[in-house]
């Protein structure tokens, strides 16, 4: 079809060893998760427990030992993501170090950056936040204004960033900024650069925002004359937007796409046995799951290849969204409350409302299809 | 994956760009047999894709097989030839040789036979046997939705039999026709979207064309989702058979016949939405190919019916399985 290509591919020759040993570890560390856990899944931050998986090699899997990787494949990472994401895992420490940040870093950074950040992520100690959106620049990421301006030894940032997940708790984020000349209309893509900032650099203030869960979950960033030196720019100069935009396809192809609320799926089915709508409903749910991972797979064979596919990328996630937001509301319709342990009942509520974000993190749905539509030859 | 699935495909895409268009597609509505197409099928050698190469065939598994349906299916399929392949594969794998001439395939509760009165025997799965019949008397019926030839034939004495490999289990002939539907659904679904992107990009209201405005664009952003996942969900299912069996493989053909059955009504409903007056008329050919997936999906079990049977089985094996099991059928045939 139209330039979307998907090809099987198989995970790789150990995963049954290494699925065992995660599953024997999470049993242990989930055994008194509260439902709020499952249900914040890969947005929920647990510097302890981040800990405990990069002590087992499984942060910054892929990357070069000289900086404390495991040098393992793409594909075996991808086992690991999935087992943490089918437990509903708070993997939120790690999680954007591990996907984009470490990666960007590794891939662009100066060998300093890397000696520097890259051992620590993989030790699961440093947290990344992403600074992308801005108060008035949401899916229109282009039009973004906090600014970056040039200073002797280094830059001084002004303006704010917001809905920047789990800042407030992080060490660093990686911020796309403006730094070449005032926004020229026709060069929006332009004069855009990646930095490093340290989140707790005087002038920055963090405001955490509370979400409609009640949970401390996003920020807003002021930056107020925050100087950084040469040393935190990543990439080059002016080259923002293609180094940020190429992080797409790993932001969206992963398995944490369609798999938010597959906990909610696992803990409410024993006691969906006497309702007599449930096997047609779940084999659906089923149906569906086993063709998304293997449509995820698919991008994520596509990427240790080397190649970057941003569109099927953009298709696996619309699809995956779609899913995991439909999941809970399903499920609720089958779901006797008078007959379901308290724990479902309060996961099923606490995912219908995490299940709004689905779609509108890492790209909206109408973003990502406006994407698909391109990618059809629709103009 | 393999060259000669490769070359069959190219064979067969050739073929039908050159011989399927919407003129054989309605003639078959009125019963008239595409005796010409169908001579070149067998000349080709194509009824026989799926037995040994050593038995005069081709020696496709179901994942070649699939992907040849899945051409068919964007063509039309103007001749049962899939059935007539799974036939004939399922009797080579039983051990029996395959007779010449066009091969129906039994599936348990189907009300008929695409285009069984030009079938000559009967394949189909019985007590614990694979038995081969020759097909005597017929009633002609039709499917009500392609408003294809969908005819009852009764089996004559039985021609052979043998014992029934457990690689194709008792569900075999079902299994078969579901993951028949699927692919033929997965072609016909990317015919039907690049039919209406075409159209979108050439059909202008208020000044431009309606492909350029971000409603119709959402829509086909959907179908086109829907389009890969059956794509893929048929190609998981034939690669599973090809691992495990078809009795093996029964939760990815089971999957692949229901995400196919929900795609085909969401394409359809997208498609036909796009095209507005126009692709509701009999002259344009947009419905050619959605009353045949409307009728496909219903063939060889509905969403319903392999949902269900999925379901069913997860229940059974408890929310601790759930994830295990997702996870565990093609790492196990890998070790």
């Amino acid at each position: 079809m139209a330039g979307f290509r998907f090809d099987l591919r198989d995970t790789p020759a150990g995963a049954p060893a290494l699925r065992a040993t995660l599953r024997a570890f999470l049993a242990e560390a989930g055994r008194d998760w509260p439902p709020i856990v499952p249900a914040y899944s890969w947005m929920g931050f647990d510097r302890a427990f981040s800990r405990e998986v990069g002590k087992r090699g499984w942060i910054g899997m892929t990357w070069p030992a000289t900086y404390g990787g495991g040098e393992r494949t793409a594909m075996e990472r991808y086992v690991v993501l999935e087992e943490m994401l089918a437990v509903g895992a708070p993997v939120g420490a790690h999680w954007i170090g591990d996907r984009q940040s470490g990666p960007l870093i590794l891939r662009l950074g100066t060998e300093e950056q890397r000696r520097e950040f890259l051992p620590r992520i993989v030790s699961g100690e440093l947290a990344f936040a992403i600074g992308l959106s801005e108060p008035d620049s949401g899916s229109d990421l282009a039009s973004l204004r906090t600014r970056a301006e040039k200073v002797p030894g280094g830059w001084r940032i002004n303006g704010r960033k917001v809905w920047t997940t789990n800042a407030h708790r992080c060490d660093f984020m990686i911020a796309l900024l403006r730094t070449g000349p005032a926004q020229d209309p026709k060069a929006r893509h332009q004069g855009l650069s990646q930095f490093l900032v340290d989140c707790r650099l005087s002038g920055i203030s963090i405001r955490p925002i509370l979400d409609l869960v009640g949970e401390e979950g996003f920020n807003e960033i002021t930056f107020d004359d925050v100087f950084v030196p040469d040393a935190m720019l990543v990439g080059t100069e002016g080259n923002g937007w293609e180094q940020a935009t190429a992080e797409l396809a790993f932001e969206r192809a992963g398995p944490e796409r369609y798999l938010s609320s597959l906990p909610l799926l696992t803990a409410a089915l024993d006691d969906l046995r006497a309702e007599p709508a449930a096997p047609e409903t779940v084999g659906r749910l089923l149906a569906r799951a086993g063709t998304l991972r293997q449509m995820s797979l698919a991008v994520a064979g596509m990427l240790q290849d080397g190649k970057t596919p941003a569109r099927e990328a953009a298709l696996v996630k619309d699809a995956g969204n779609d899913y995991e937001q439909a999941l809970p509301e399903t499920l609720r319709a089958l779901i006797d409350p008078a007959r379901t342990p308290p724990q479902v009942r309060e996961m099923l509520g606490l995912m219908t409302m995490v299940a709004r974000s689905y779609s509108l993190r890492g790209g909206t749905r109408e973003i990502l299809r406006g994407i698909i539509a391109r990618q059809l030859g629709l103009r | 994956m393999s060259e000669i699935r490769d070359i069959l495909v190219e064979q067969v895409e050739r073929l039908l760009t050159d011989q399927s268009n919407p003129t054989l597609l309605r003639a078959a509505e009125t019963g008239t047999w595409p005796a010409t197409l169908w001579a070149e099928i067998e000349a080709l050698g194509l009824p026989l894709a799926m037995v040994p190469e050593e038995q005069g065939g081709a020696g496709l598994g179901w994942g070649d097989a699939a992907a040849v349906w899945h051409v068919l299916g964007r063509h039309g399929a103007p001749v049962p030839l899939a059935e007539s392949m799974a036939a004939a594969g399922i009797l080579a794998t039983a051990g029996i040789a395959p007779p010449a001439g066009l091969l129906g395939l039994v599936v348990p509760r189907e009300m008929g036979l695409p285009w069984g009165r030009q079938v000559e025997n009967l394949v189909g799965i019985l007590d614990g046997n694979v038995v081969l019949h020759p097909a005597t008397a017929h009633k002609h019926g039709l499917q009500p939705i392609s408003r294809l030839p969908y005819d009852g034939r009764v089996p004559g004495h039985r021609a052979a039999a043998a014992a029934l490999p457990p690689a194709l289990g008792p569900d075999g002939a079902l299994l078969a026709g579901a993951l028949i539907h699927a692919a033929l659904i997965a072609g016909a679904l990317e015919a039907v979207l690049d039919m209406t992107l075409d159209y979108a990009n050439t059909r202008k209201q208020f000044g431009r064309a309606i492909g350029g405005f971000q409603a119709v664009q959402q829509l086909l952003a959907r179908c086109a989702g829907e389009v890969a996942a059956t794509g893929v969900a048929v190609a998981n299912a034939g690669r599973a058979a090809d691992r495990r069996g078809l009795a093996g493989a029964e939760f990815e053909i089971a999957s692949a016949k229901v995400v196919a059955g929900e795609a085909a009504g969401i394409a359809a409903d997208i498609t036909h939405q796009v095209h507005a007056a126009i692709g509701f008329t009999d002259e344009h050919p947009l419905h050619l190919f959605t009353r045949r997936m409307w009728a496909w999906r219903d063939s060889c079990g509905a969403e319903r019916l392999w949902a269900r049977r999925i379901g069913d089985a997860a229940l059974a094996r408890g929310g601790d399985r759930l994830w295990a099991d997702l996870t565990s059928r093609d790492e196990e045939t890998a070790a």
